[in-house]
C-alpha cells in the first residue's frame, strides 16, 4: 500500500506554462457590453480570473468632430461640441465658447458669466448623477440608478425651460448667452438646491457605509498621484489620489473666483475615494449654485461680438474643468470665418488610458468597477 | 414631491413683486434682441478693423507659413489684425535663447499664453528639460496642425502644464511631410495615446513609440483625415464596402 506514487511524468521541477493555474486566456469585453458605458471594447489578458493586461479598442463612435470643425464656421460648430460628452453638453459648449472668445479678446458680461456658471454646475451635478447611477448599477446596486435618474430629471427640466433642450442644450453662444433666464428660473434653481441635498444624503445612505459597496470599491483600482500626473489624468480621478487641483480654482474662468467652495480630495486614490470625491463635489456644486443665484447681477447677457465671427490670425489653448476632467480646446485661426484647426483635448480619452495601469492584478469583475469609476463617455473618447 | 409643487406657488409671487427690474429683464425677451441689434449697429464700426485687416492678413497668409511664421521682424509690417505675438520675456526664455541660439526659432507670448518654436533636432532635449528642470510635469495635449503650402508642412504642438508653478505653455516644432518625430512616451506616459492619435489623423511617425498604430480609425483605413488635402467627403470606400456591406458611408 505504501508504494510511492510515480510523479515523474508531472515534471514538477520545470514550470509548465500550460499547466493549470498558469494558463493565459484572452477575453473580449465589449463593444456591446452594458458595463462599458457605450461602445468600448477591452481585450483582457487573463490568468484565471486575474487580469494580466488590457488593451482598449476605441473609435467605434468616431465622427470626425475636429474635421467637421474645420469645415464649419465658428458659430456653426458650436452645437457639434455638445455631441461629444453628451451627458455634460453644457460644459462642452462653455469650453468652446470661451476659447473662441479668447481668440476674439472679448469677455462675456457678468450676468452671462453667472448664468453660465449656474448651468455648468447644474450640468456637473447631472453628469455625476449619471455616473453614480450607472457605476452603482455595474457593481450590482440597482436602486441608486433609479434615484439618480429621478432627481436628474429636475435639472433637465430647468435646462428644458431655459433653452428648450434637455441634453444637447447649445445653451451658450460665443460672447455670452442668447437666452435670458425665464420667469421663475431663480426659484427653480433654489428649489432644486433645497430638494437635492436630502437626496444626496439618500444616495450616501444607500452606498457610503454599505458593506457590499465597500468590499467592491475599497482598494480597487488604486492610482497614486505620480501615476496620475504622468498619465495626464485629471478631474475627480486625480483629486481622489490626493492632488488638490481644480481648474476652477487654479486658473479661474467665468465668475468662479467670486464663489466660496472647496476642492474635495481623497487619500487612497481607490474607487471608493473617487466615489466620495464625486459625491462631495456635488455638494460643492450646490454651494456654488446657492451663492450664484443670490448674487446674479442684472445687465446684458451678450458681449459685443460681430455677427460674422472672424478671429484674428493666431492660436490659443484654453481649458475648463468639465465634470470628467480638463476639457481643452486648441483653436488655430487663419483670420477666416472657419477655424483652421480645432483640437479637442477630451478628458475621457486621456483618463481611459489609465485603465490598464489600474486593473492589472485585479479580477475581471473589478474591471467593470474601474471602467465605471473612470466615468468615461464614449462620445467624447471617440469624438 | 407634493412639497416641491407647492413651493413655487408660494415663492413665485414674492419675487415677482419684489424684483420688478430683473423680471422685466427676464420677461423682456425683447431686451435680448435689443442688445443684439445694438451690437449689430456697433459692430460695423468695430468690425471694420478686423475686416479691413483681414484682407491684408489673408494676402499675407501664404507668406506667413512660407516664412515659417517668421519670427517677428518680417511679420510686423503686415500685422494689423488684432493682437500680435510679443516676445516672451523671462529668465527661462532668455536662458534657452542663449544656450540653443537659432535652434529656438521663436519664443513668444500671444493673448497671455506663452509658446516656443524649437528646431526638431532639439525637441526631445527641450521636452525632457521642461519636465525635469522647469517642472512641467503634466503633458496636457499633443497634437499637430497641417499647413500644406509650407515646406515644413506640420506643426507639432505640445501643450504642457506645471503643477508647481500653475503655468501653461506650448512647445512647437515644425517638420516636413514624412519626417519622423522622437516619441515623448518616455517623458510623459500620457503621450502614448495622444501620439497614436496624431499618427492616425496626420500620418506623423513617432520614433521610439511602444506601439504606434491607429487608435480611432480601423487599422486598415487608408489616408489620414486631418490632413488638409483629405476632403471632408473623402472616405476609404474600399474599407467601407468591405466591412460595412454598404456602397458608401456618405
Amino acid at each position: 500500500m505504501s508504494e510511492p506514487i510515480d510523479t515523474s511524468y508531472l515534471d514538477l521541477d520545470t514550470k509548465d506554462e500550460t499547466f493549470l493555474d498558469s494558463t493565459e486566456m484572452v477575453l473580449n469585453m465589449g463593444p456591446q457590453h452594458p458595463s462599458t458605458h457605450g461602445v468600448l471594447r477591452v481585450i483582457l489578458k487573463l490568468d484565471g480570473e486575474k487580469v494580466l493586461g488590457t488593451e482598449c479598442i476605441i473609435g467605434y463612435l468616431h465622427r470626425g468632430v475636429e474635421k467637421i470643425g474645420e469645415n464649419r464656421t465658428y458659430t456653426m460648430f458650436n452645437p457639434y461640441v455638445d455631441r461629444m460628452d453628451y451627458v455634460a453638453a453644457v460644459s462642452n459648449g462653455l469650453g468652446y465658447c470661451e476659447t473662441v472668445e479668447k481668440l476674439l479678446s472679448v469677455e462675456a458680461p457678468p450676468r452671462a458669466q453667472y448664468i453660465r456658471v449656474i448651468l455648468t454646475e447644474l450640468c456637473r451635478i447631472s453628469s455625476h448623477q449619471v455616473w453614480l447611477g450607472t457605476h452603482a448599477l455595474d457593481i450590482g446596486a440597482l436602486t441608486p440608478l433609479f434615484y439618480a435618474f429621478r432627481d436628474r430629471e429636475e435639472i433637465l427640466k430647468i435646462f428644458e425651460k431655459y433653452c428648450g433642450a434637455r441634453l444637447t442644450t447649445h445653451a451658450f453662444r460665443i460672447g455670452g448667452c442668447i437666452y435670458e433666464t425665464y420667469d421663475g428660473f431663480e426659484q427653480d434653481v433654489k428649489k432644486f438646491c433645497e430638494f437635492f441635498i436630502p437626496k444626496l444624503d439618500e444616495y450616501e445612505e444607500l452606498l457610503t457605509t454599505n458593506r457590499i459597496w465597500l468590499t467592491r470599491t475599497k482598494g480597487v483600482g488604486i492610482l497614486n498621484p505620480e501615476d496620475c500626473i504622468a498619465l495626464g489624468v485629471t478631474g475627480p480621478v486625480l483629486r481622489a489620489s490626493g492632488v488638490k487641483w481644480d481648474l476652477r480654482k487654479a486658473q479661474p474662468y467665468e465668475s468662479y473666483k467670486d464663489f466660496d467652495f472647496e476642492i474635495p480630495t481623497g487619500v487612497n486614490g481607490d474607487t471608493y475615494d473617487r466615489y466620495l470625491v464625486r459625491v462631495a463635489e456635488m455638494r460643492q456644486s450646490v454651494r456654488i449654485l446657492q451663492q450664484a443665484i443670490e448674487a446674479i447681477p442684472a445687465g446684458p447677457i451678450m458681449a459685443k461680438v460681430p455677427k460674422v465671427i472672424k478671429p484674428p490670425v493666431g492660436e490659443v489653448y484654453h481649458s475648463i474643468e468639465a465634470p470628467k476632467g480638463e476639457l481643452g480646446y486648441f483653436i488655430v485661426s487663419d483670420g477666416s470665418t472657419q477655424p483652421y484647426r480645432v483640437r479637442v483635448r477630451p478628458p475621457s480619452f486621456v483618463n481611459l488610458q489609465a485603465l490598464d495601469k489600474m486593473v492589472r492584478g485585479l479580477l475581471v469583475a473589478d474591471v467593470v468597477a474601474v471602467i465605471g469609476t473612470l466615468d468615461i463617455v464614449l462620445g467624447e473618447v471617440d469624438r | 414631491m407634493p412639497e416641491e409643487t407647492k413651493e413655487p406657488d408660494s415663492v413665485l409671487p414674492q419675487p415677482e413683486g419684489a424684483k420688478a427690474p430683473s423680471n422685466a429683464d427676464a420677461a423682456g425677451k425683447p431686451a435680448a434682441p435689443a442688445v443684439g441689434a445694438e451690437s449689430a449697429k456697433v459692430t460695423p464700426a468695430t468690425e471694420a478693423n478686423p475686416v479691413e485687416s483681414a484682407k491684408p492678413a489673408a494676402a499675407a497668409k501664404p507668406a506667413v507659413p512660407a516664412a515659417a511664421a517668421a519670427p517677428k521682424p518680417p511679420a510686423t509690417p503686415a500685422k494689423p489684425a488684432g493682437p500680435v505675438p510679443e516676445p516672451w520675456e523671462s529668465e527661462f526664455a532668455a536662458q534657452l535663447r542663449q544656450q540653443y541660439g537659432s535652434a529656438i526659432q521663436e519664443a513668444s507670448k500671444y493673448l497671455g499664453q506663452t509658446y516656443m518654436v524649437v528646431d526638431q533636432s532639439i525637441l526631445s532635449e527641450i521636452l525632457r528639460r521642461m519636465r525635469d528642470d522647469e517642472g512641467f510635469d503634466y503633458c496636457v495635449d499633443i497634437t499637430a496642425v497641417h499647413y500644406p503650402k509650407r515646406e515644413q508642412q506640420f506643426d507639432m504642438v505640445y501643450v504642457l502644464y506645471s503643477f508647481p508653478k500653475n503655468e501653461r505653455t506650448r512647445v512647437k516644432t515644425r517638420i516636413k511631410d514624412g519626417e519622423h518625430v522622437p516619441s515623448a512616451v518616455s517623458i510623459w506616459e500620457t503621450a502614448n495615446w495622444l501620439e497614436r492619435e496624431v499618427f492616425d489623423m496626420f500620418g506623423i511617425v513617432f520614433d521610439g513609440h511602444p506601439g504606434l498604430k491607429r487608435i480611432l480609425l480601423p487599422d486598415e483605413w487608408k489616408g489620414h483625415p486631418l490632413r488638409k488635402d483629405y476632403d471632408i467627403l473623402l472616405q476609404d470606400r474600399e474599407w467601407v464596402q468591405a466591412n460595412l456591406g454598404i456602397e458608401s458611408g456618405q
